[in-house]
């Protein structure tokens, strides 16, 4: 079952071995004063292609970003296997676990959060080269720094400042400048736009893409904003309860949605366009997504799934090619 | 300022309102020279970035803005709450005007029951019984579309769902039977399928009791969805006025046209790149003179920067603040 899923990052890199495979992965984490175990993210495989983008999206609690955090050895230990530069990342300890940290960055999303309010932008940008290059001279260290900073968007004149004199927008362009100082060969991106003004979000949407594009990053861009995903991402795997519902193409997934749960989150997203808002106004989705404690049996979208039927309590459904997406319904 | 002519009297007047803070370089308005009517059963959108004043004019409708100085009119039902003593706004606010707020955990109290919140406005403002007062709460939930209300009124509001919290919320908010419901930013910390849910709700509510909204949203698609007149708001200052359909198909002012713009759409053609809005949003305690928007604006020219464009009628219902007056060129 396992060696059908999810192959297209494979394909498309005619042959060369993914950048990151992911298989089987679990995670799950203790209740506090229970004997019980909630599973985060239970059986998820995936792959990412050289220089290819997979979405990850999802309502909160579908687990996306506990996949983005084991992926990064950040969560509690996960179960399952992700391979990277021919290593198991999650068999890595110590100095070796170290030393793959350098391949593999994040932006988060709160950008202001996630920089050290004492350390000013250079020091910042600055910090990953110290850290992995510390026999570069602090000219050349310098001279880095500025450059990133100009391909970023930021000014000469900032690097002597603090985060806290910038704009939400400004202060993303320094997380992306840290993150890919040492030019990664994944990126991890948590939600990197979600807090940004409309009017920023797309300036950097843009900037991500060209950057994405210019070192054939491959990047990992967990967002719970469709149309974000739909600009930013060529694959896109779909996650409801720590489980995949859908992996596809971009055009498949968008186009021709297979699964009840892809086709409802598109269809709640709202349209910017008051006719075609008021003309394909539908009955949303009922409830909302079940505590991961108490899971339901069988599908886990099955209690809120307008097409469920008798069978979708009874048996999990696999992971199964349609017309090049993979969808795990039994009534797609 | 002429207004355009209404069938019925408006239920809000609001005329050249301002809320002004006193900063450590002087005083600054967070809302400036806001006029804005809101007719009985309407709903009115009010779009803008952080820092447009969407919230603040919010605040300012039930005279909430604490620290600040209210200069300017607004009359509710003809009386002045400008100025007004606590005694008549408390008559007004909670009663006649009611808010919902983006975080429904803000909006209550941990520590009380679902049906001790859900009644104590009733009780308060109608001098309603225990018993009466119960049974309006369990209508208010029916209305919500909350399964169980019986075992909701004994339930705390951890206990709920966010989904849920924010319909109990609007429950308290229409028990009173107010005329107007503000809401800000109700949607935005929900997942999309429960947006979809909140704002079916809201519609379906205004329809069957005659509630009017006051809706503020950074986001268009909101606006497109439910709203039937909408104000753009850039620096504390309405810059367009119109009802939906006209304002997207045809805007006039230059920042709702390249807000409109910096839409990703969720179907149809993907531009390689996102229309963007170069800049930043500009601190209101140190706006440019003139046209706040100039600095960013594609169709600026010498007249921009002398004084701040007044809102003039373009035609019957659609008002601008801009001195341009050519056509917009798609420009970015």
């Amino acid at each position: 079952m396992t060696a059908m899923r999810d192959t297209a990052g494979m394909a498309d890199t005619a042959g060369m071995a993914p950048m990151l495979a992911a298989q089987n992965l679990s995670v799950r984490f203790a209740v506090p004063g229970t004997a019980r175990w909630l599973r985060a993210v239970d059986d998820v495989s995936f792959t990412i292609g050289h220089g290819e983008t997979l979405g990850v999206v999802g309502e909160s609690g579908s687990g996306k970003s506990t996949i983005a955090r084991a992926v990064l050895r950040l969560g509690p230990k996960a179960a399952g296997s992700v391979h990277f530069h021919g290593r198991d990342l999650l068999t890595l300890e110590g100095q070796e676990l170290r030393a793959m940290r350098e391949h593999l960055q994040i932006i988060f999303q709160d950008p202001l959060a996630s920089l050290d309010p004492r350390m000013s932008v250079g020091e910042i940008i600055a910090e990953p080269l110290r850290e992995f290059r510390p026999a570069l001279d602090p000219a050349s260290r310098r001279t880095q720094v500025l450059a990133m900073m100009d391909r970023v968007g930021l000014l000469p004149r900032h690097l002597n400042r603090y985060p806290h004199e910038f704009s939400g927008g400004q202060a993303q362009r320094i997380g992306i400048a840290r993150a890919l100082m040492l030019k990664p060969d994944l990126l991890v991106c948590d939600e990197p736009m979600s807090a940004l003004d409309a009017s920023i979000k797309s300036q950097i949407a843009n900037l991500l893409k060209d950057l994405q594009q210019e070192l054939q990053l491959s990047v990992l861009f967990i967002a719970h904003d469709l149309a974000a995903v739909r600009f930013s991402c060529e694959r896109i795997l779909v996650l409801y309860l720590g489980r995949v519902m859908e992996i596809g193409s971009r055009d498949t997934l968008f186009a021709a949605p297979r699964h009840p749960y892809t086709r409802a989150l598109l269809d709640a997203v709202p349209i910017a366009d008051p006719v075609l808002a008021r003309a394909q106004r539908g009955e949303p989705l009922r409830g909302e997504i079940p505590s991961p404690l108490t899971p339901p049996s069988g599908c886990v979208f099955r209690t809120r799934c307008p097409l469920a039927e008798a069978r979708c309590a009874a048996e999990v459904p696999e992971l199964r090619r349609i017309e090049g997406s993979e969808v795990a319904c039994h009534r797609a | 300022m002429s207004t355009p002519p209404m069938l019925v009297a408006p239920l809000l007047e609001i005329r050249d309102l301002s809320v002004t803070y006193r900063g450590d370089a002087g005083p600054f308005d967070v809302v400036a020279g806001v006029t804005l009517d809101l007719a009985p059963g309407e709903f009115l959108g009010v779009v803008g970035e952080s820092g447009s004043g969407k919230t603040q004019l919010l605040l300012a409708l039930l005279g909430l803005n604490a620290g600040a100085v209210l200069r300017g009119s607004i009359r509710y039902r003809g009386a002045e709450l400008v100025g007004a003593r606590a005694a008549t706004l408390n008559r007004v606010r909670g009663a006649k005007i009611a808010m919902i707020f983006q975080d429904p955990m803000t909006a209550l109290n941990p520590y009380l029951s679902i049906g001790t919140q859900l009644t104590e406005g009733v009780r308060h403002h109608q001098g309603l019984s225990r018993a009466a007062a119960r049974r309006r709460a369990l209508e208010m939930l029916d209305a919500v579309h909350i399964t169980e209300p019986e075992r909701r009124l004994g339930q705390h509001p951890h206990e709920l769902s966010g989904g849920m919290r924010q319909r109990v919320v609007i429950a308290m908010a229409l028990i009173t039977e107010p005329d107007i419901i503000l809401a800000d930013e109700p949607t935005t910390a929900l997942d999309v399928t429960v947006q979809a849910q909140i704002l079916t709700l809201l519609r379906e509510l205004r329809t069957r009791t005659g509630v009017a909204v006051m809706l503020v949203t950074h986001d268009l698609g909101v606006i497109a969805e439910v709203a039937d007149r909408v104000a753009v708001m850039y620096a504390g200052r309405v810059v367009e006025t119109a009802d939906v359909h006209t304002l997207f198909a045809h805007p006039r002012h230059p920042y709702t046209d390249a807000l409109r713009r910096s839409v990703i759409p969720l179907s149809g053609a993907l531009p390689a790149r996102l229309p963007t809005i170069g800049g930043l949003p500009p601190n209101v305690a140190m706006l440019p003179p003139g046209c706040a928007f100039a600095p960013r604006c594609a169709y600026a020219f010498a007249r921009c920067p002398t004084a701040p464009p007044p809102l003039s009628a373009v035609a019957a219902g659609h008002r601008k603040a801009c001195y341009f007056e050519g056509t917009m060129a798609g420009r970015p």
